[in-house]
């Protein structure tokens, strides 16, 4: 009862807003190539989703219901994303460590990471084409990119805040250096590497939109293009949202991961 | 002699941009093996440093302690610690925090499993096997952390200030399960305290440590039998005795402080 109370309450503005914004299309107010009634975009929607060609024989049914231009845009976004966190993140996470743990290799390659930081990933654009040619290398590069900073400064605050009295039970304990590293340190630093995951893959959102605006002829951010070239605005909405909806569906699914990992951690007290 | 530890002229000077601060000077002491010994002082004293020194976390300056006739140079398992703060690790449950010691050693599954049970069994903490630090009340931490170090079977036991978090009656009640214990395994323990009943209650020897720089100003025997009655004429005679020592230096630190705001 009471979340259904919430629910309501947390619809209650978005549904005003597509009241009102429907309210003044109908009315006449912006041309419909400008801003398209919510009604307009919902039909695009619809049709966007829907399968473009009739089953064929042999095809099974789940296959043929996701075969329309939406599914296969969200999955190639979704996958270009997913791949580049990994690579980012990946390499991130161990640098992230190191650098944490041991002061040499932080005034070695501090340097190097505050002076490539600030560039946004968007800068790398001519760079990933020259150097990943087209189709999807140069977008899980961008990606990467835009994953790697956050993951990285968050895992080395992570491990540099790492309580000592954990470090002086642990050697009390004759915990070697390898174990105080895999089960003292990460598990330590976990909340903070999490908050690193989280903005990384919001970030891997932008990036990912930006970089199918480039190199590739599929994916949610080819798709707003591609619609502006024809001035569907309706489709191009119809995009936006499902950018929103799928960005939605994975910090709810990165936050549970969260939930569930960090259920130790005092911060989640309620 | 099983595990005595031996504490030969050992110094400890700390360098802060101040100067230099002897915080430890001339200590010589030896611990029988079975024996219950508290570091007795107010804060400032050095009992907590000449603790850390023995577990290996802060080596002496100059003179050496010795475990079982071998001179300490790192933290290790032959000395469990018990800390004020607890320092259980907040990611592993109760019973992975007990197995942890045991685990890095290297035991087999079977033997860890059953010295964690023995453990919980021994420290009423059952029911609590699968919970997080997070959701145990102060005396049920320290529970966890006096088990954990029990886990190693080291023959020495390291406390500082373990239960001096905790309010009086759960202090009262882990005192006499500390006691029973130690009794039932025959631990040695050096044990950190500033509270003077509690060291008159415990020990069975205590070391009354002066205010910089910490030498030990006395070293007193207890021998009433235990349980001890702290309303009884024995304890409040001692008490009274150990308190005008403990106030002296009290004073001492007193007075040091008053002369350091008066320069700033």
């Amino acid at each position: 009862m009471k979340k259904l109370q919430s629910f309501a309450q947390g619809t209650l503005v978005p549904v005003l807003v597509l009241i009102v914004w429907e309210a003044c299309s109908r009315a006449g107010l912006f041309s419909e190539v400008v801003l398209p009634a919510p009604s307009a975009v919902a039909i695009k929607w619809w049709h966007y989703l829907l399968p473009a060609q009739p089953q064929e024989a042999g095809q099974s049914w789940l296959a043929w219901a996701l075969s329309g231009e939406l599914p296969h845009d969200t999955w190639s976004s979704l996958y270009r994303v997913v791949v580049g966190f990994l690579i980012g993140a990946g390499l991130a996470l161990p640098l992230g460590l190191l650098m944490g743990a041991n002061a040499r290799m932080y005034t070695l390659f501090n340097p190097l990471v505050q002076i490539l930081r600030p560039i946004p990933p968007i800068a790398y654009i001519p760079l990933a084409i020259l150097w990943f040619g087209l189709g999807n290398p140069p977008s899980f590069f961008l990606i990467a990119i835009g994953a790697f900073f956050p993951v990285l400064m968050n895992t080395i605050a992570g491990v540099r805040q790492v309580d000592g009295i954990y470090i002086r039970a642990a050697k009390n304990l004759g915990v070697g250096a390898w174990s105080m590293f895999t089960r003292v340190m990460l598990p330590a630093a976990t909340p903070y590497i999490l908050a690193g995951v989280r903005i990384g893959i919001g970030t891997a959102f932008i990036v990912v939109i930006v970089s199918e605006m480039i190199a590739v002829n599929d994916g949610l951010g080819f798709r707003i293009l591609e619609a502006r070239e024809f001035m569907w605005s309706d489709k191009i909405i119809a995009g936006m949202i499902t950018i929103g909806l799928l960005g939605l569906a994975i910090d709810t699914a990165v936050s549970r991961l969260n939930n569930h990992l960090l259920r130790w951690h005092r911060g989640l007290e309620h | 002699m099983s595990s005595p530890i031996l504490i030969n002229n050992v110094h400890k000077v700390f360098k802060t941009p101040g100067g230099d601060v002897v915080a430890l000077k001339d200590i010589n002491l030896g611990i029988q093996p079975g024996e219950f010994v508290c570091l007795l002082g107010p804060s400032g004293c050095g009992k907590s440093t000449l603790l850390n020194a023995v577990a290996g976390f802060q080596p002496p300056s100059a003179g050496e302690i010795l475990i079982e006739r071998k001179t300490i140079l790192a933290p290790g398992p032959d000395r469990g610690m018990v800390f004020q703060e607890y320092a259980l690790f907040p990611w592993m449950t109760v019973a992975q925090n007990i197995a942890f010691g045991l685990e890095i050693q290297k035991k087999d599954k079977a033997e860890i499993d059953l010295t964690v049970n023995q453990l919980l069994d021994l420290l009423h903490l059952k029911d609590f096997r699968d919970r997080f630090p997070k959701d145990l009340s102060g005396g049920m931490r320290q529970r966890v952390a006096i088990a954990r170090v029990l886990a190693l079977d080291s023959p020495i036991m390291l406390m500082d200030e373990p239960f001096g978090a905790l309010d009086a009656l759960t202090r009262r009640n882990l005192q006499d399960e500390l006691l029973r214990i130690w009794e039932k395994l025959g631990k040695t323990i050096l044990f950190v305290t500033h509270s003077i009943e509690e060291s008159i209650y415990l020990a069975d020897r205590i070391i009354v440590m002066t205010y910089r720089p910490g030498t030990v100003k006395r070293d007193q025997k207890v021998d009433m039998p235990r349980p001890r009655d702290p309303s009884s004429a024995d304890f409040n005679d001692l008490k009274r005795e150990l308190g005008r020592l403990v106030m002296e230096e009290q004073q001492r630190h007193a007075d040091a402080e008053l002369k350091l705001a008066a320069v700033d």
